[in-house]
């Protein structure tokens, strides 16, 4: 059987473009208070655009089922966000506006987002600020006692609101304090320990999901009239990245094999300033945030595998390669461009440190500007949390950082509602492929994310709930049994291998290949390669893998392995996406199409869509569909740092 | 420059919840001097994974210090012997070559083993549950900058929100005292402007539920501040005191 690529419609409201989204609220149909109670939602995933959506659902009256695979919904890897959130507030009385937030992100995206999507996400950033002020997140203030703002990487306004170094870590707790007050209500139970495998479709229409009981090993039925998927990006198929180690496409992916098309899985990106791989036995890595950039200065040895100590080295032997090279924006490059010139430098042999696999970020120069107090005032839960990993004390000797994958822009794809090609399956946050591009810009993430979950599904479910006449369906009909047999025997299959490889040794190297071929710099023969290094390794995984113990209880090997064989199909369907995109954009950077400044070259003629993966069964070559872009208030133009 | 270490683990295994659980030893060699104790451990469970015998079930996520999953007793201390570090921050440049460690998870009524080093710590949730947010429905707020937040108040509510919820503070407490924990929460809303109008129920739900959960009462020996991966003062337990006072010696109405 062979299918037609098909033509997307994202379902973009007509009218001016600031009033799409009110139209379209005003346009959606409602669900009567009374009526709510009649209908359960499914969410799953924990984090920003989980807990606010379920939150934000059960305050309304739904009957909410809140999913997550760690012991407890806080737990979830926005935690961990350290930078900030945007919001055009303009308290700073710099000029931003709506406009600017949205102009800022579609261009940072490199023209390769949904302008729609974008403008509305703009639009409802100030209320995400409001909304976490109202629940006690402690963000910076003045001595006034007014919110404080800080400056991030690609704008001209300070719009970033933050609470420390941690400040998803407060945005978190903010929504899961929501999320706990809707369990006292009764309006949300919450499931943690429980790791999703499965969607149900029922007549075209999600209705449920199949989990593992990650304590008991039990393969549990959820039936719903609706699934929301918070569950985050992909960035571990790399394996060394700065995800949290559970993190996962699993459940993704198991929506893309039940229907779900997956849009832009080759946008991934990089994040120049990670604490380096010191070896084999590195578990995962972990981000400085890009605030340093400001202080700090980025230089390799002049001589390639020079094995001086940097304090040795004369500054006519530095080369600071950022500013020589983009005299303009120097050391505050984006992200993608500064992790490019840092792995070139390491490939020519001028990296330093152990490995060679880093460059210096440097702050003598600031510190002999401004006083070691200055800059311990800005930065010193950094320089501690460096010294905690590397027992180096950056004061005194120049940081190591290297690249290493931080976010996904890629996800499921979703139209304007947030559904995706399976009606009744709504995804949010880093999940989703849309609001981003192919570049996200800093401090953007947590504002997607609680967008998406406090500000947008809680409309759109409402109006997929009664649009569409929904049958009574439950766990007994045949569709969920069938899929709770097809998982339990995948998972009798994996524990029956008795191979000779343990899972983490599969998943290290499927790490490496795309790392090697697929991650800052991709080439058409590299990404062949690639795929057909993936699809030997997931041979033998399902050949020789060794997962011990049994299904029924708590089993963290058996857990590992059911998300690396997804990762191991997911890889293929990355590489297959970046080969297919003959163009650069963001962070896809493909070799043969690149500026004489070895900048990303787009190519709007041919590329200025969305891809849209179709699956078409195992071992079929699945479908690129697309989804044209059009850019009516924002004209596409050539990025350059000179 | 890393060292190789060479090192005896004593460390408790369980196979469920009921089962019987005991220290069992096991050698692991060159230990690389800058890997974390989990990265240490996942060597450890390769190896096991090898030898055919099940790998130790351990709790972690994010790596970093900040989700608070990971967390187990190292030598009798919760998070092992660095102040403010929680276990995946351990690194193994802390510990010689020889060394024999003892691993065990956190020993609470309130917090049963599950398995190995899992612990079930559900009583934090419940806790949370039972108080402690803002009640705000979205869509509700008014501007960020309506109310003003004195900025040493807004600093001090932020120290306070900073716990992670792994429950160190619990495991260090001769009497599983929560009461750091707990207090931390109060200490945030009772803080700000905007918990104000819910003081006294909260902390009056939060403490009953706390009981509840078979927490013991608190010490007064500071063992959960010393165990803190994240810094959390006692003095919130003297705040908590407070509220706790204000909200039953103060009739609502």
């Amino acid at each position: 059987m062979t299918t037609e690529a098909k033509v997307l419609d994202g379902r973009v409201p007509s009218g001016p473009m600031a009033e799409k989204w009110r139209k379209c609220k005003n346009e959606m149909k409602l669900v009567a208070p009374t009526m709510r109670r009649k209908y359960d939602v499914i969410v799953v995933g924990t984090g920003l655009a989980g807990a606010s959506a379920a939150a934000s659902l059960g305050e309304l009256g739904y009957n909410v089922k809140s999913f997550c695979f760690q012991d407890s919904p806080r737990r979830a890897h926005s935690i961990a966000a350290q930078g900030g959130i945007n919001a055009s507030k303009n308290y700073q009385n710099d000029g931003d506006s709506v406009w600017r937030l949205f102009y800022d992100t579609v261009k940072g995206g490199d023209f390769r987002s949904r302008e729609a999507n974008v403008h509305r996400l703009a639009e409802l950033s100030g209320n995400i600020i409001d909304q976490c002020v109202a629940q006690g997140v402690p963000f910076a203030r003045e001595y006034g006692g007014v919110l404080a703002n800080r400056t991030f990487g690609g704008v001209q306004v300070s719009r970033t609101f933050y609470a420390r170094g941690q400040t998803g870590q407060q945005l978190l707790l903010g929504a899961y304090g929501a999320l706990m007050r809707q369990v006292d209500h009764g309006r949300v139970k919450v499931f943690p320990r429980r790791e999703m495998l499965d969607l149900v479709v029922v007549d075209g229409t999600a209705r449920g999901i199949i989990c593992r009981n990650l304590v008991t090993g039990q393969i549990e039925s959820y039936a719903a009239h609706a699934v929301l998927l918070c569950t985050g990006g992909y960035g571990n198929a790399y394996y060394l990245a700065t995800y949290a180690k559970g993190s996962n496409v699993t459940a993704a992916w198991r929506c893309y094999k039940r229907g779900a098309f997956f849009a832009n899985p080759c946008f991934t990106q990089i994040h120049p300033t990670c604490i380096p791989v010191t070896g084999e036995y590195q578990s995962k890595l972990t981000l400085m945030s890009e605030s340093l950039r400001n202080d700090g200065r980025v230089w390799v040895p002049v001589k390639q595998k020079d094995s001086r100590s940097p304090d040795q080295i004369p500054e006519s032997d530095r080369d600071y390669f950022l500013e020589r090279r983009y005299p303009a924006f120097g050391n505050m490059v984006p992200r993608d461009v500064a992790s490019r010139a840092a792995k070139e430098r390491c490939d020519s042999g001028y990296g330093v440190g152990e490995t060679g696999q880093s460059v210096y970020l440097d702050f003598g120069d600031a510190i002999k500007r401004d006083g070691e107090a200055t800059i311990k005032a800005k930065y010193a839960n950094l320089f501690d949390m460096y010294e905690k990993i590397t027992a180096e004390n950056a004061y005194k000797a120049p940081m190591r950082i290297y690249p290493a994958i931080h976010y996904t822009m890629g996800g499921l794809w979703v139209d304007y509602y947030l559904q995706s090609t399976i009606p009744g399956l709504f995804v949010l946050g880093e999940a989703n492929f849309s609001d981003h591009g192919a570049n996200r810009l800093g401090a953007s993430a947590l504002m997607q994310g609680l967008a998406d979950g406090y500000f947008i599904a809680p409309y759109t479910v409402g109006d997929h709930l009664v649009s569409k006449k929904l049958a009574a369906v439950n766990t007994d009909h045949p569709e969920f049994r069938r899929c709770q047999d097809e998982t339990g025997s995948r998972i009798s299959q994996m524990l029956s291998i008795g191979g000779k490889r343990s899972v983490e040794s599969f998943h290290r190297e499927l790490g490496k290949i795309l790392w090697e071929y697929c991650g800052m710099s991709r080439s058409a023969k590299g990404l062949e390669t690639a795929m057909q290094k993936i699809r030997t390794l997931r041979e033998e995984f399902w050949k020789n893998v060794r997962v011990l113990g049994s299904g029924n209880n708590l089993n963290q090997d058996l857990e590992h392995a059911g998300r690396v064989a997804d990762f191991l199909e997911f890889g293929e369907v990355l590489a297959l996406d970046a080969l297919t995109r003959n163009e650069s954009c963001g962070g896809h950077f493909r070799e043969e199409y690149q500026t004489a400044e070895n900048d990303t070259k787009r190519d709007d003629q041919n590329f200025s869509h969305v891809a849209a993966w179709q699956y078409m069964g195992a071992d079929k070559a699945p479908v690129r569909n697309t989804e044209p872009l059009e850019f009516t208030e924002v004209h596409p133009s050539q990025r350059s740092y000179k | 420059m890393s060292e190789m270490l060479n090192l005896t683990l004593k460390i408790w295994r369980q196979a469920s919840p009921t089962a019987e659980g005991e220290f069992k030893t096991y050698k692991v060699y060159d230990i690389s001097t800058h890997m974390s104790f989990l990265e240490m451990l996942d060597v450890l469970n390769e190896d096991l994974v090898r030898k055919g015998e099940e790998p130790v079930a351990f709790d972690h996520d994010c790596r970093e210090g900040i989700c608070g999953m990971c967390g187990f007793m190292i030598n009798g201390q919760a998070h092992g012997p660095e102040r403010k570090t929680t276990t995946c921050q351990l690194h193994m440049r802390f510990f010689k070559t020889g060394d024999v460690i003892v691993i065990e998870p956190w020993r609470a009524r309130a917090f049963p083993v599950l398995r190995d080093l899992v612990v079930d710590r559900s009583a934090f949730d419940r806790v949370i549950t039972s108080g402690g947010y803002i009640s705000v429905n979205t869509g509700n707020a008014p501007d960020g900058n309506a109310v003003l937040v004195p900025k040493q108040d807004a600093d001090r509510a932020f120290d306070a929100a900073t716990c992670i919820g792994c429950g160190a503070c619990v495991a260090a407490c001769k009497n599983a005292s929560a009461s750091l924990f707990v207090s931390a929460k109060v200490s945030q809303m009772a803080l700000l402007p905007q918990g104000r109008p819910e003081r006294s129920q909260r902390v009056q739900a939060m403490v009953a539920q706390m009981d509840e959960e078979g927490f013991g009462g608190c010490s007064n020996t500071y063992e959960c501040e010393a165990a803190c991966p994240a810094g959390i003062s006692v003095e919130n337990i003297a705040r908590m005191n407070r509220e706790y006072i204000r909200a039953t010696l103060t009739a609502a109405e």
